[in-house]
């Protein structure tokens, strides 16, 4: 796992099925990566609808949130509107798992990517980073205390 | 090990008497049925344990998947300022299976608020902050869901049942 102080490896993935999204379009504001195991499976919507409530906080540390599964754009859709969220869901597709791998976070046994949250800081580093057990959900305190460590620099 | 952020204090709503050496912190939503499923259950304990334990509950309101909770949140501080938090947090949990718009005036209206009152008192910033802080310190907190409990502050991983079983082998 890319730990802190490292440069986040720059990728580009679908986010819909006609729109891509690179990490480094979001150059010059702090960013949220949680790569977790799956759409649909009951603890990940917990997760993902946990941070939908908090995107207000991210918000005020000028965080966008980003969330990377290896599942599809066309299943990231309906996740999406089932739950109501409001942040990209990046399909880490084709090649699958490329983007987690390269973040060290990819689960060759059962071949999804691992419960593990990345804040990436302004010029594009790895501020804080944390790989938590597949089936505990990591909660938001450590992405705030991360974006309030940031904001003291 | 997440921990209560900020500790219990006069600010929140407490059951139970100050003196309990164990303080229960639930973080909740009234829309949420897994809550619904632990009010029964947390009566229970407040029942076997008596003056043992303290109950503190914080609204967790997840708006974006409950129409109501927020709402239900505000209702429950509106009776809260006439004295009434725990008659209105029973009255929602009690009454869930049909939890409307308009179920809250009702319940106010059963629990004895002063109705003119309640109303206006429900429309307030200082209502809408106090759910609002209370949403903030358990992002703060740790919490990954509803309910989460906290048991003398420290984030307890379980359900309202292991909680249940958690005190009764302590007691032992």
């Amino acid at each position: 796992m890319l730990e802190k102080g490292t440069v986040a490896p720059d990728f580009e993935l679908n986010a819909t099925p006609d729109q891509k999204i690179k990490l480094s379009d979001f150059k010059g504001r702090n960013i949220i990566l949680a790569f977790y195991p799956a759409d649909w499976s009951p603890v990940c919507g917990d997760q993902m609808a946990l941070y939908n409530e908090m995107l207000k906080y991210f918000s005020k540390h000028d965080a966008q949130m980003i969330g990377i599964s290896v599942d599809s754009t066309w299943c990231h859709n309906a996740f999406q509107q089932d739950r109501k969220l409001h942040f990209p869901l990046l399909a880490d597709f084709e090649p699958k798992g490329e983007v987690s791998k390269a973040y060290g976070v990819y689960d060759d046994e059962v071949g999804e990517s691992k419960r593990a949250l990345f804040v990436i800081d302004k010029d594009g580093k790895i501020a804080w980073s944390y790989l938590s057990p597949t089936a505990v959900n990591p909660g938001a305190d450590g992405i705030l205390n991360a974006l309030e460590e940031l904001e003291k620099k | 090990m997440s921990t209560l952020k900020p500790e219990v204090s006069s600010k929140d709503h407490i059951e139970g008497s100050d003196a309990a050496s164990i303080t229960i912190v639930e973080y909740g939503d009234y829309q949420c049925p897994h809550c619904a499923h632990a009010y029964p259950i947390i009566k229970e304990i407040e029942q076997t344990f008596g003056d043992q334990i303290r109950f503190v509950f914080r609204h967790f309101p997840l708006q974006e998947s409950h129409e109501f909770a927020f709402q239900a949140a505000l209702a429950a501080e509106a009776a809260a300022l006439q004295d009434k938090f725990w008659e209105m947090h029973d009255a929602i949990y009690d009454n869930q299976y049909r939890l409307s718009e308009d179920l809250f005036q009702e319940l106010a209206e059963t629990i004895g608020l002063d109705i003119e009152q309640f109303e206006k008192d429900i429309q307030t910033d200082a209502v809408k902050q106090k759910v609002e802080d209370d949403f903030e310190s358990g992002v703060r907190s740790g919490v990954n869901g509803t309910p989460s409990f906290y048991v003398n502050e420290t984030k307890f991983d379980g359900g309202p049942e292991d909680l249940f079983e958690m005190l009764k082998e302590s007691a032992e």
